[in-house]
Order: structure tokens, then C-alpha cells, then sequence
């Protein structure tokens, strides 16, 4: 289990709707529409499951997004990676190509931390846990047990997600990592929602970045795609020399790095 | 005469690995029969090797039964070569209605008709099923002499039906170069595979496993090539594959793939049975914990 603990929340409100956002990614931009879609639609709480830096210009510019729209946010393996001033992210990549731009945009990232983002990072829960309608709610970055382990939709089965529920004493986990959303209820009545991310498109061909709205009283994740200036993204990112490749996934809306650890299906639909 | 080597008075006990969860299950489908014999092999697998036999799909079904009641995230088919098990396809149809699958061959079997059937059971699973195709080199003059005579060509065709019916296929490659000797040996493969008309290459590279043919074709393991508990300080035991996973051969359920023809590696006759600590007795853990190694994908 990560250091920090989980949060667990037991204020009003849980009951209305709730979003959930994936990975901001430094992507401020994307963030701030996200939130303002959010809000429009009744959002009473907005969560978001961690990774607030990687791929993205600027990364000091997410902060204050947050902290103007009161999310609840909790860490991410790259927040608890730039915490700890570790070496690498641990995104969990196995494949050289895969590390080689991991390690570009972390080392970016790192050395555009200041100490005190750093020690905000260090303080956020790594799990958070509530009651809603009844249920269990548990969020977590990756998986239940394990910060950087990828959930993909082909690659888990029924009866492996409904285990990890089971153990982790959850009826409803909402989990992120791997930047492609997708839901699954499971044969014992507990739910699957991975929220994807908002920094980065979903590897569909559009820019536009999605994220999970539950409406209130419901279960299952209304799947939402936001469109945001993803050219002045693009030229931020641009003036920031970061890789090329990076500039022409917010560009296109395919992935053209970190592809070697999507499963068969997921890596099928994509165009790289 | 030869000197003796010099063995400890008491080897230190192994260190233990502890059991933390079984998100994979291994079926040694083909057992130890293959239609080729490489010289690196570590279950020394050949066409009348018999060590482990070829598994039934009516033997695979209660095991496919019961890591689905235990949650089992993902399924792999080896052996030996999978495709010589003529119910593969069956028992791939079996657990794709369990979890995701992934088949470990050569190739050289791969016909038309073989790939558009395995193209037919991925588009009808919610799971991914994915091919892993063994490969040791760029050409016949380096894959040939560990693979045999011929493998090269014929994996190549396989490999082309494949991708052909719409598979992106992981290429494994044993690491039977040392990196210094030849240092972009990884990004020529991908190229290599690029102009195969494999349009997404995948690469995967594992060490070799100084046990079976692979121990008469260079060297065995050394005693000092050998855990304590030393090795294990600080050390994360989801790292290895042994903390999560096991295998299913026609003579019961062995802690990992590597160890199937070593003393001791048997744990038991159901999965249940073997969800315990084991100790990393051999030369081969400490090839995992020194490379980090994972026979998954």
C-alpha cells in the first residue's frame, strides 16, 4: 500500500452528482474546460485520481485549476514519484521504447517542481472512500492494491476485477493510469469505472479529452468528452520543446508513444 | 584430474517467496513436445520429448473452472508448441470466455486457415487474445543454428498470416547476445519487423535460463548463481512472477513455466492446492530476480 493512507469522507453531498477525472497530465488547459463542464452539469464534488504532471507544458499551471474548483485529489504514482524525488516516474512501463519518453516528460516535469508543489503532492491520500447510495465507494490511481498496475478493458477479467472489489472491501471502484476510459458492471453487483484521463485524448482520433460524470443516486459513469483550445495546447507544448511525437497526440487525438503496454484490442483501435 | 568445486559445508536455507495473489494461470498445452528442438530450450522440449504430455481440452476445462472462481486475471498457452494440440483452438474459445489469453508459438504451424480461425475467436471475446510469436534472430544464418535448420522461413510465413488476419503479434526473442557485443540489436528488430509488414512491432525480450538444453549449449548455473536471503532485502516480490502466478502441465500445477522439469517445482494437483510461499531454490530464480524477468507479456 502506498505510505499516505486513504481519505475517507463522510460530508454531505455524495448523494448529488460527482465527477471523476483521470490524469490532468499538465494539460491546463484540458483541466480547466473539464471543470467548467463539470460544473455546468451539476457536479456537487469533483474528484481527481492523480497524475497531475507528465506529457504536458508548464506543470506548475494545474495547481491552481484545482484549488479554484475545490477538487478532491489524490496521488498518482507520478505524484508520489515527484514527492519523493524519485529517479524515474514509475509508471510501471516495461518496454525500453515506452521508458525512454516516460523518462523526457518526467524529467521535464521534475525539474519544473518547485519544493512546495512537492510537498502539496506528498500529503494527498492515495485511496479515498465513501458511502453512496448504499455503496462502497473506493477510488484508487491504478488498481485497488497496487498505485501503477494498468487496468485495461481486454486484459481484465470479470472474475479478477470482482476479486480486487471483493478484497479491497469495495462495491464501486473508480480508477485511472492507463488513459483510456471504460466501465464495466460485474457479474456480483459491484462496477468497474476506469475515469481515463483528461490530459491526454483517448487514443480515438479526437481531441477532445473525456471523463466520468455519475448523476445523482446512479451507479454507472456517464462518459463525457470535453473540447478544449487543443491547438494552443499544442503550441505551449511546442514552445516548450517537448517531443514532437507528445505535440502531434493532442494534435490528432492517437497515441504515439508509451503504446508497447496496451493489450492486443486496445493497442488495435489506435492508429500507431 | 579435474578439480572438484568447492561446495559449501551448508548451503544457506533458500529465501521464500511469499504467495500474493493468482491473477495468472500458465497451460503447458503441448507439453514438452514440439516440432522444433532449439538449442536453448529450457525444458529441452522436442517432437518426442514426453516429459509433460499434451493436455485435452476436456483435462484444461476444470482448471479454466477453477481460476475463474479464484479470480484469475489472464490465461497463456505454451509448450512446447501449442499449435501440435489439435483442441487449441477449443480450449482458447473455453477461456476467452473466462479472462484474456495469450498463445506463445513458433509459427512455423501457422497456416491461412489457422490464423483467420484464431482471428474468428478474438473478435468474438471481449478479451484480448494475443499471439507471441519466438524468434532468435534476423536472418537464417543467426536464427537457424539455435532454432534449426528451415524454422526462420517458415516462422517468417507464419508471422506474415498473422498480421495478414489482423493480429499484432509480440515477437520474443531469448537473449542469446550479450547487449556489448551488440548494442542495437533491439531497434534493428524493430525495423527488421517493420519491413516484415508488421506494421506495430512488438518486442520482448527474455534471458536465458541456464537449465535443460540451454545448460550443455553454454554453461549451467554456477552454485554461487544461488538466492539468500540477502538477495530478498528491499526487494518487491510482485517482481516475481512466482508471487502471482502458476502452471498447469498434464502432471499437475507447477509453481512457474521455467521450472516444470525441476525437482521440487510440482506444488500440487489443483490450483488451491499451491496458493503458498515457495522457496527460490534454483539457479533460474536468481536469472528472475537479477533480470526482473517475467514470462508475461
Amino acid at each position: 500500500m502506498p505510505a499516505n493512507g486513504d481519505l475517507t469522507l463522510k460530508e454531505p453531498g455524495l448523494e448529488g452528482a460527482l465527477a471523476f477525472l483521470g490524469g490532468p497530465y499538465s494539460n491546463h488547459a484540458a483541466l480547466r474546460a473539464v471543470l467548467e463542464d463539470a460544473r455546468r452539469r451539476g457536479a456537487e464534488r469533483i474528484f481527481c485520481l492523480g497524475d497531475l504532471g507528465g506529457f504536458g507544458p508548464n506543470p506548475g499551471k494545474v495547481y491552481p485549476v484545482l484549488e479554484e474548483f475545490g477538487v478532491v485529489t489524490m496521488a498518482g504514482n507520478y505524484d508520489l514519484a515527484l514527492a519523493k524525488r524519485m529517479a524515474e516516474c514509475g509508471c510501471g512501463y516495461t518496454h525500453p521504447s515506452d521508458n525512454h519518453f516516460a523518462r523526457l516528460s518526467y524529467d521535464y516535469t521534475n525539474r519544473r517542481t518547485t519544493d512546495a508543489e512537492r510537498a502539496w503532492l506528498g500529503r494527498l491520500p492515495a485511496a479515498i472512500r465513501f458511502l453512496r447510495a448504499g455503496r462502497r465507494y473506493l477510488l484508487c490511481h491504478g488498481s485497488p492494491r497496487r498505485t501503477n498496475e494498468f487496468l485495461w478493458e481486454s486484459a481484465s477479467s470479470d472474475g479478477f476485477l470482482a476479486r480486487m472489489a471483493r478484497e479491497a472491501g469495495a462495491d464501486q471502484v473508480l480508477c485511472a493510469h492507463t488513459g483510456i476510459h471504460w466501465q464495466r458492471a460485474l457479474p456480483d453487483g459491484s462496477r468497474l469505472i476506469n475515469v481515463g484521463a483528461v490530459g491526454r485524448p483517448a487514443n480515438d482520433g479526437r481531441t477532445e479529452v473525456w471523463y466520468a460524470l455519475l448523476p445523482p443516486g446512479e451507479h454507472a459513469a456517464e462518459m463525457v468528452a470535453v473540447t478544449y483550445d487543443h491547438q494552443a495546447l499544442a503550441r505551449e507544448m511546442e514552445e516548450e520543446r517537448l517531443p514532437a511525437e507528445f505535440v502531434e497526440t493532442i494534435r490528432t487525438g492517437w497515441w504515439t508513444t508509451c503504446l508497447e503496454i496496451l493489450p492486443a484490442m486496445e493497442r488495435s483501435r489506435g492508429r500507431h | 584430474m579435474p578439480r572438484a568445486v568447492p561446495i559449501p559445508l551448508r548451503a544457506p536455507a533458500a529465501p521464500k517467496v511469499p504467495f500474493l495473489s493468482l491473477d495468472t494461470v500458465w497451460f503447458q498445452v503441448a507439453g514438452t513436445l514440439c516440432n522444433l528442438s532449439c538449442n536453448h530450450c529450457f525444458i529441452s522440449c522436442s517432437p518426442t520429448r514426453h516429459a509433460h504430455e499434451i493436455m485435452a481440452r476436456a483435462e484444461v476445462r476444470p482448471y479454466l473452472d477453477e481460476a475463474a472462481s479464484l479470480g484469475v486475471k489472464d490465461f497463456y498457452f505454451t509448450g512446447g508448441e501449442p499449435f501440435l494440440n489439435r483442441e487449441l483452438p477449443a480450449i482458447l474459445e473455453d477461456a476467452l470466455r473466462i479472462g484474456p489469453a495469450t498463445v506463445l508459438t513458433n509459427a512455423t504451424l501457422i497456416t491461412r486457415a489457422r490464423a483467420e480461425e484464431l482471428a474468428k475467436l478474438a473478435a468474438a471475446s471481449r478479451y484480448s487474445l494475443e499471439a507471441r510469436v519466438s524468434l532468435d534472430g534476423l536472418t537464417p544464418e543467426t536464427n537457424d543454428p539455435i532454432r534449426g535448420e528451415g524454422s526462420f522461413d517458415a516462422t517468417l510465413l507464419g508471422l506474415r498470416e498473422l498480421a495478414r488476419a489482423g493480429f499484432l503479434p509480440i515477437i520474443t526473442a531469448t537473449q542469446t547476445w550479450s547487449d556489448a557485443d551488440d548494442p542495437g540489436l533491439r531497434e534493428r528488430f524493430h525495423g527488421f519487423l517493420s519491413d516484415l509488414g508488421l506494421p506495430r512491432p512488438r518486442l520482448k525480450i527474455l534471458p536465458l535460463f541456464r537449465i535443460g538444453r540451454e545448460a550443455d549449449r553454454t554453461r549451467g548455473y554456477a552454485p554461487t548463481e544461488r538466492l539468500t536471503e540477502q538477495h530478498m532485502r528491499d526487494f518487491d516480490p510482485w517482481t516475481l512472477q512466482c508471487s502471482s502466478s502458476r502452471m498447469v502441465t498434464s502432471r499437475g500445477v507447477y509453481v512457474c513455466p521455467i521450472l516444470i522439469d525441476s525437482p521440487g517445482a510440482r506444488m500440487g494437483a489443483t490450483l488451491r492446492e499451491t496458493l503458498r510461499a515457495f522457496p527460490l531454490a534454483h539457479g533460474a530464480c536468481h536469472t528472475c530476480w537479477a533480470t526482473g524477468a517475467s514470462c508475461r507479456n
